[in-house]
């Protein structure tokens, strides 16, 4: 047993440095800094992120602590609050390794009238301060690549219009074994082992427009061969996923529906109070653009550290 | 045998892989924000030494393999089997097989303890140890006064084993070796 942080004094220091980065950016872009309760009544409802649940007191119910600030953040953007940003910790059950910890620092903004489009610009921009004086160099700009793109590019088979048995097969060739995955599994399995294993380094990467089935939070919409996709983009950078981000969903009906659809047979209860906050005759979530960035991950990069820990104070295995 | 998830995999843990034993070498978790989470994972076949690259959806479970690292002295061969014994004290005896024993044949000494890997009680593999100390029983003569000079000749030790070894080395002769590059060391103190 070590008393010892996991951190260096060096990195205690650039974590402080990048915060006020982070919050210098956001006061010069106008957008204002908001605290989100950390215990929440309705967990996250997507199924591949497990929440963290607190049982329940005499003074309140079960929560969860949550495992980002979105749903939170969205209804103050539905109350009027204009653009707004959020830095703090968040929460996800087994979720432990190399570049993971239970317990992490995001950073999650909201920008009115934005598409996914505009906000990946904004994205490098910050990504740019934040990666001066760093390890890593980014001389090239940014590569912006849809997610068709970068799986035909990086893995050989077209995401969009592939079967399902040509990924399948490239996935078990991946995995060693056949793991009885969806087609979106299979998609996760081929972006993780091959893909961002192949992304260009030192560089920031953008992958964009994400299969419908993988909306999540996002619009849909039709690009510009007609294909339906999601309004969804995610960041790399040395093969490291740092931030994804939405073109947000306003509708509540269909909003509703996939909250649905993806708790049913599931014991998560629904967040109706968002829901009813994104509702027309109630307020309504005006239209927007939103991405959460894990700053753990940033600051990694910056100082060239091989695990999550070296740059916590004290990670999973020493707090 | 207890059943290990993914969560547990850690560098040393034995488990069962298509029916034969592992041992986990590095165990790294691989989750998108949003997606599927996976245990990338890097095995070790016992039984035959190789190493394997495998993915599991995270949460998977597989079966703990019983196997057993052990101390055990080296008795004699029948032909057939060769024979070890215990070293608490029990005096049990384990017979290795021909695939058990493999490559390391050569560097079985009688008396010699050996570290052997016992799988649902039978002997799956043998490890010698690092360096062992053998007699010459085969070379040409030794090149009297030449203990500087450079230059080898094939020697055979007592376990069979060809060793090149130094011109001045005579028959009878004791030698250290280093199993592992099967290379000889130093005369034997």
């Amino acid at each position: 047993m070590t008393w010892k942080p996991s951190v260096t004094i060096e990195a205690l220091h650039a974590r402080a440095a990048l915060n006020r980065t982070v919050r210098e950016f956001f006061i010069e872009t106008n957008a204002l800094e908001v605290e989100l309760p950390i215990l929440n009544s309705a967990p996250v409802a997507d199924m591949n992120i497990e929440p963290i649940e607190v049982a329940a007191s005499d003074i309140m119910p079960k929560l969860y602590l949550h495992t980002s600030p979105e749903y939170s953040m969205k209804r103050l953007l539905c109350a009027g609050s204009g653009d707004i940003y959020a830095l703090g910790k968040v929460f996800r059950a087994g979720e432990a390794g190399g570049r993971h910890n239970p317990e992490f620092t995001m950073l999650e903004w909201y920008r009115l009238g934005m598409d996914h489009q505009t906000l990946m610009h904004e994205v490098a921009d910050l990504l740019d301060e934040l990666f001066a004086d760093s390890e890593i160099s980014l001389e090239d700009a940014p590569l912006f690549l849809t997610y068709q793109q970068a799986v035909e590019e990086y893995a050989g088979l077209d995401p969009l219009v592939a079967s399902d048995d040509h990924i399948i097969k490239l996935g078990i060739e991946l995995a060693g074994s056949d793991l009885e995955l969806n087609r979106d599994g299979w998609l996760d399995m081929i972006m993780s082992h091959k893909v961002e294993k192949a992304l260009p380094q030192n560089q920031l990467v953008f992958i964009y427009n994400y299969p419908a089935s993988q909306a999540a939070l996002a619009k849909l919409n039709n690009d510009e061969n007609g294909q339906l996709i999601a309004e969804r983009f995610e960041v790399y950078l040395n093969g490291m996923e740092l931030a994804n981000g939405y073109h947000e969903l306003t509708d509540s009906d269909e909003q509703r529906q996939r909250f649905e659809k993806e708790l049913v047979g599931t014991d998560r209860p629904i967040d109706e109070k968002l829901l009813i906050a994104m509702e027309k005759d109630e307020a309504g979530l005006p239209s927007c653009a939103g991405v959460a960035m894990g700053i753990d991950r940033v600051l990694m990069l910056q100082l060239g550290a091989k695990t999550i820990a070296e740059v916590m104070s004290f990670s999973l295995q020493q707090c | 045998m207890a059943n290990y998830s993914t969560s547990e995999f850690k560098s040393g843990l034995k488990v069962m892989l298509d029916g034969d034993p592992c041992a986990i070498v590095e165990n790294e978790y691989v989750k998108p924000g949003k997606g599927q989470a996976f245990s990338r994972v890097k095995l070790k076949n016992l039984k035959n030494g190789r190493t394997w690259e495998r993915t599991f959806k995270s949460g998977e479970k597989l079966e703990g393999a019983d196997v057993m690292d052990l101390e055990m002295e080296y008795l004699y061969s029948d032909g057939e089997f060769w024979h070890f014994m215990m070293t608490d004290g029990s005096f049990e005896q384990h017979p290795a097989s021909e695939e058990a024993i493999s490559e390391n044949k050569n560097w079985l000494k009688e008396q010699q303890v050996y570290e052997v890997t016992l799988f649902n009680g039978a002997i799956l593999s043998i490890t010698p140890p690092n360096f062992i100390d053998l007699e010459v029983t085969e070379t040409d003569p030794g090149l009297k006064g030449d203990t500087a000079q450079g230059g080898s000749k094939p020697a055979i030790m007592q376990t069979g084993a060809m060793v090149r070894v130094p011109l001045f080395i005579e028959i009878g002769e004791l030698l250290r070796i280093d199993t592992r590059v099967g290379e000889y060391v130093s005369r034997a103190k």
